[in-house]
């Protein structure tokens, strides 16, 4: 069984932010890099189902040079290899999804699981693209997953918790939605192994873009929340006045 | 410059979304409400709302969702009424084929959306990013036709009666590859009602690990609130899904909201803000939750609860 895991590193802000020159983004220069948490647990399905039914894991990211530090975490893991696509533009899922198609396609792999959506774009789009684009079904946002002869029931995770069981034929493109499994941390000797693995580097074919950011701003704030001060005592204090007054 | 409005149902139900859908729409032009199910004729009724010029009905596939068809019904609309914008709920649903249509139209799509507008001839979409510390306008260059999936709960839902035109489009569709087999409620706990309670006290990653459920059960527990938390303390297996507030959780409306060490996804603010009075304590002056906070303390969270529990 070959399965492949469309991963991305993701940027996160910390308390200041600036933008590039041209305002179509932020400045890189404050981000923090990280690999997507939905990926980690859709890197953990694929680890599970090898390790109960053989094969292989290939990830495969999007990204410049510094977004192999996301692939070595899930080579750490225990994925045995690793694909990165260049000249990818940012923050347009469905050309993402024109990327990962190309690998997708010479892979040709059993089963295809992306996270349901990065951190810091949450568009949940990529993984149902691309299911199209290499014409394979798909399912979204599943919490469990079970494999079968040529097909696999999924559990669809609806909103207010509810829960569709589907039937899926297979291959299929599958998103893996957060809670699914327990992922595992990688020891230091697999991260030491991992940092020595030779990762693929292939060019992106160019997509057509499905959108375009024109520009990135701070929003402005509402009202925003009356501050309590700082002083834990006090906090305490004006939570409990208010605790008080509003369930009288 | 026409709209088309996708209905969601689920067990004959049409969602709240679509007629919010309807009220987003109508600024942008005429709006249409598709409605695709086995037996759309019941579910039509229900989308006749004030705003809405047409209701096209697709009778295909299965009584429940199922995203092939959906995507095969679509995808014969947009290629029939050639709309200038697609409008679908930023729901698990629309997630299930939305980008399919578009991947395979060469469609201009977002999803989160919260904001929409035209510019002349021009479809401009405000979303977040970065976990919602940043905004940013995206345009569509050479779409013909835009698809987007819009926020929940962000417009308001359109009401009244509309006295649409009725039309009916066929669509052949291919039997699906995934295909429904049955609903399945989370499994019953015997636990608390959270959405009963008047004062929640909530807890979110902030709080590190296991170990601190137990001093926050207490503290609840003497301060008359009601324990519950938010996606990744369920996610970890250190509370039941009863307890957890937000879009795949329950959506609560306590008179007092405590969120302890909650950032405030977008998924989760959706469960809570509508809360009579929300304070949000978090080490982050940047996290989203203070954005709907009412009352906020940036400060340890675990300092407060010591606090808290001298005054109980």
């Amino acid at each position: 069984m070959r399965t492949v895991v469309c991963i991305k590193q993701v940027r996160t802000l910390g308390d200041e932010v600036e933008f590039t020159d041209d305002g179509r983004d932020v400045d890189p220069d404050y981000v923090d890099l990280a690999l997507n948490e939905w990926d980690s647990f859709a890197t953990e399905e694929a680890l599970q189902l090898k390790e109960r039914l053989g094969g292989e894991v290939v990830v495969v990211t999007c990204g410049p040079e510094e977004s192999e530090a996301a692939l070595r975490r899930c080579l750490a893991m225990g994925a045995d290899r690793a694909v990165r696509i260049e000249g990818v533009a940012a923050h347009d899922p469905i050309g993402v999804a024109h990327a990962l198609a190309e690998v997708v396609r010479d892979e040709e792999p059993d089963l295809v699981l992306c996270g349901v959506q990065s951190s810091d774009s949450v568009q949940a789009a990529t993984g149902t693209a691309l299911a199209e684009l290499v014409e394979l079904p798909r399912v979204a946002v599943v919490t469990r997953l079970e494999p079968g002869d040529g097909k696999a029931t999924a559990h669809r995770e609806l909103e207010g918790g509810l829960v569709d069981v589907v039937e899926v034929d297979l291959p299929a493109v599958l998103t893996i939605q957060t809670g699914i499994n327990q992922p595992r941390y990688a020891n230091l000797r697999a991260i030491k192994q991992a940092e020595q693995v030779e990762i693929t580097v292939r060019q992106a074919a160019s997509a057509p873009a499905a959108s375009r950011v024109r520009r990135m701003f701070v929003p402005p704030r509402g009202e925003g929340a009356e501050m309590l001060g700082t002083d834990p005592g006090e906090v305490a204090r004006r939570i409990a006045d208010l605790v008080k007054e509003r369930t009288a | 410059m026409s709209v088309l409005v996708v209905t969601e149902h689920l067990q004959g139900t049409v969602r709240d979304v679509t007629r919010e859908l309807v009220t987003a729409g109508r600024p942008l032009g005429p709006v249409a409400v598709a409605v695709i199910a086995r037996d759309p004729g019941p579910l039509a009724a229900a989308v006749d709302v004030e705003g809405v010029e047409e209701i096209v009905t697709v009778a295909a596939g299965a009584d429940e969702f199922e995203g092939d068809t959906y995507q095969q019904a679509l995808e014969a609309l947009i290629e029939s009424r050639r709309p200038r914008v697609v409008l679908l709920g930023f729901t698990v649903n629309a997630m299930s084929y939305a980008a399919a249509v578009a991947a395979k139209l060469g469609l201009g799509y977002a999803s989160d959306v919260h904001g929409v507008a035209l510019e002349g001839e021009a479809v401009i979409a405000t979303r977040s990013f970065y976990a919602g510390k940043v905004s940013a306008e995206l345009e569509f260059p050479g779409a013909e036709t835009v698809l987007l999936l819009l926020r929940p709960t962000t417009w308001p839902p359109a009401e009244g009666t509309g006295g649409a035109a009725v039309s009916s489009l066929a669509v052949e569709v291919a039997p699906p590859r995934a295909r429904h087999v049955e609903f399945t409620e989370p499994a019953a706990t015997g636990d608390v009602d959270i959405t009963q309670a008047d004062v929640l006290l909530s807890i979110g990653r902030g709080i590190g690990d296991a170990d601190a459920i137990a001093q926050f059960e207490g503290l609840a527990a003497k301060m008359g609130a009601t324990l519950s938390v938010s996606r990744p303390i369920v996610d970890a297996g250190w509370m039941p899904a009863s307890r957890q507030v937000g879009q795949s959780g329950k959506t609560v409306k306590p008179k007092v909201y405590l969120a302890f060490g909650i950032s405030g996804a977008v998924q989760h603010l959706a469960g809570m803000k509508a809360s009579g009075t929300i304070v949000a304590v978090n080490t982050d002056p940047e996290a989203s939750i203070f954005g709907v906070a009412h009352y906020g303390a940036v400060v340890d969270l675990f300092d407060v609860a010591e606090e808290l529990e001298k005054l109980y």
